[in-house]
């Protein structure tokens, strides 16, 4: 096609899957913007690596029956993986609150294209950082010594499962960045949840040193169930009740979220 | 291709209620294809609803809109096809550089990554932003970030454009640049709806003219027609000395055949003139009598005096006066 051509053919065209390609192409926006903002991404870069260090050091030697840190690490890690990636999805949520106040959503919804497109686009362009965490997180727990003592296979797994469970939770984020009125608020209410959530769980301790309201909401919290999955894919362990109890709290998530983040998309104004 | 009967932009009894506040409380439009329509309004009067209605970003509480006659409503893919929207209405990516904002949009729109990355070339250069194309858009000067934000919205080659308030903010020079491209646009057969704060621009742009007040059109026509609804010309007088106040008002009154109003607070005399033919006699009485004045001029309405002619109360937002004429 020439350039002349496309002057007088109209640029709408009814495309069946027109919104993979939508989505692809917001999804490289959100790319793009993060090699442009490097420094935005501090939550997904530093951050893991100060978490690891500071609580593998901190608490191992209080919390380890056997070997100090060095004994804690093969329970810590795969906890905190959960916490990192837990923790950046609501970095998915605070972005799209600020796409709309600046406007860029706007852009996007006078478009002759897929409304569901922006979503997932801003979701999958987040997956990026969500393994960029992941791969960092990883690689200061190999350096420090950790290994996946229940074969590559099953550690390997267990990175796309939690990567997995950021995917689904990240709707949770993608629903109140379109439904709060501030980036501030968004961040507000994340940590309010985030932190109960991954504290209250087996992430840096066993449960059942903890008093039995905290085990009684630990019950109910998907966390603990991850956690367990993971340490079970990556050190050992029983991995069925686990891994039927995450998937279902993913598609739950997904279930539930990714509709009312649609209808909140449909109404924001 | 365009007739001049056709309409291209229709709206009809347009209600939009936030709460118990009416942004718009029963607007009705008609822009004839290939027309410039500039809508005038302080800020909240219900210009940033009406365009963002017909922009479908915006469903009406009552009324219906067409756009290229497609309902906004019913068949927004069609009008969104077909539109192209600018600054606050749809906002460029700050975060990414011009041409990458550029050929997003075209790739949106289903262009090849080559048509996208060439429609991209040719807008950059349509708008001398060639040398800025691969800076991120946070680093443009206002006029530039006008210039993409025009360009953004030209990707699509839409038939209908819609402007927000295209050269608030910047010099006569970038000011001048904005108007002839849009002018070389409307020569094209695209119609375009603007909002303005300036009367100046709606007189250099706009074929007709609308005035939005708390939700209501409040007044319509040419735009020499409202200026002439909103009052005539303003004399002005200013003495260099305070104690010259009474003597200059008798020059002018007897001048103008109008008893002028007389601040004393700012040693000003002003009166209301029809045209600049007393002009030349103020100056040759006031020679004649030995009166120094620092200021001398003959003022057109500001948008605070068309708005409160028309409209009864004064604009909320601070205007800025055209002033024209001598002694300035």
């Amino acid at each position: 096609m020439t350039t002349a051509t496309i002057e007088n053919v109209p640029a709408y065209r009814s495309r069946p899957f027109a919104w993979v390609q939508q989505s692809l192409t917001l999804a490289w926006r959100n790319i793009v913007r993060i090699r442009q903002n490097p420094e935005a991404l501090a939550d997904v870069t530093f951050q893991p690596i100060i978490f690891l260090t500071l609580f593998l050091f901190v608490f191992g030697g209080a919390i380890s029956t056997s070997g100090g840190w060095r004994g804690y690490l093969p329970f810590l890690l795969p906890g905190l993986l959960v916490q990192t990636v837990v923790f950046s999805t609501m970095g998915t949520g605070v972005g799209l609150n600020d796409d709309f106040a600046k406007g860029v959503f706007d852009r996007f919804r006078s478009l002759p294209i897929a409304r569901i497109s922006p979503l997932i686009g801003a979701v999958l362009g987040d997956a990026v950082r969500y393994m960029l965490s992941i791969v960092i997180l990883m690689a200061t727990g190999f350096a420090l010594g950790f290994r996946f003592d229940n074969g590559v296979g099953y550690g390997l797994l267990g990175l796309v499962i939690v990567l997995g469970f950021a995917l689904s939770m990240c709707w949770i984020w993608v629903w109140l960045g379109l439904t709060m009125k501030t980036a501030q608020g968004v961040q507000g209410i994340a940590f309010l949840v985030m932190f109960p959530l991954t504290f209250g769980s087996n992430i840096f301790a066993p449960t059942s040193t903890m008093p039995g309201f905290l085990q009684e909401f630990a019950k109910y919290s998907p966390i603990p169930y991850l956690v367990n999955l993971e340490r079970a894919l990556m050190g050992g362990g029983p991995i069925q009740k686990p891994l039927l109890v995450t998937l279902a709290w993913m598609v739950g998530l997904v279930a539930v979220f990714a509709p009312l983040a649609i209808r909140a998309y449909r109404r924001r104004t | 291709m365009t007739t001049s009967n056709q309409v291209a932009i229709e709206a009809v009894g347009l209600v939009k209620k936030y709460g118990n506040t009416t942004a718009l409380a029963g607007v009705d439009l008609t822009v004839p294809t290939g027309t410039v329509l500039g809508v005038l309004g302080p800020n909240g009067a219900g210009k940033t609803t009406a365009v963002r209605i017909l922009g479908t970003l915006l469903r009406p509480d009552a009324g219906h809109a067409t756009v290229g006659g497609y309902d906004v409503v019913r068949e927004a893919a069609k009008v969104r096809s077909i539109i192209g929207l600018t600054g606050q209405y749809a906002s460029v990516d700050e975060d990414m550089s011009g041409r990458r904002n550029l050929v997003m949009i075209g790739r949106l729109l289903g262009m090849s990554r080559a048509d996208s990355r060439s429609k991209a070339a040719q807008l950059l250069d349509r708008f001398e932003l060639t040398d800025a194309g691969d800076r991120i858009a946070k680093t443009y000067s206002g006029g530039m970030r006008r210039r993409l934000d025009l360009a953004a919205s030209l990707v699509g080659n839409p038939s209908i454009l819609y402007l927000d308030e295209p050269t608030t903010g910047l010099d006569p020079h970038a000011r001048n640049g904005v108007w002839e491209t849009i002018r070389d646009l409307v020569l094209d057969g695209t119609t375009v709806l603007l909002t303005t704060q300036y009367l100046e621009e709606a007189d250099a742009l706009a074929d007709s003219l609308m005035v939005f007040d708390k939700g209501r059109v409040v007044a319509s026509g040419r735009p020499a027609e409202l200026k002439a609804q909103a009052g005539k010309q303003t004399l002005d007088v200013r003495p260099a000395e305070p104690a010259h106040l009474e003597r200059v008002a008798a020059i002018v009154a007897e001048a103008v055949g109008v008893r002028p109003s007389v601040d004393v607070v700012n040693a000003l005399v002003s009166a209301p003139v029809t045209d600049g033919t007393s002009l030349p006699v103020v100056v040759r009485r006031l020679d004649e009598a030995g009166i120094a004045v620092t200021e001398l001029a003959l003022r057109l309405p500001s948008l605070d005096e068309v708005f409160l002619a028309l409209t009864g109360h004064a604009a909320e937002e601070r205007p800025v006066d055209i002033l024209e004429g001598v002694g300035r």
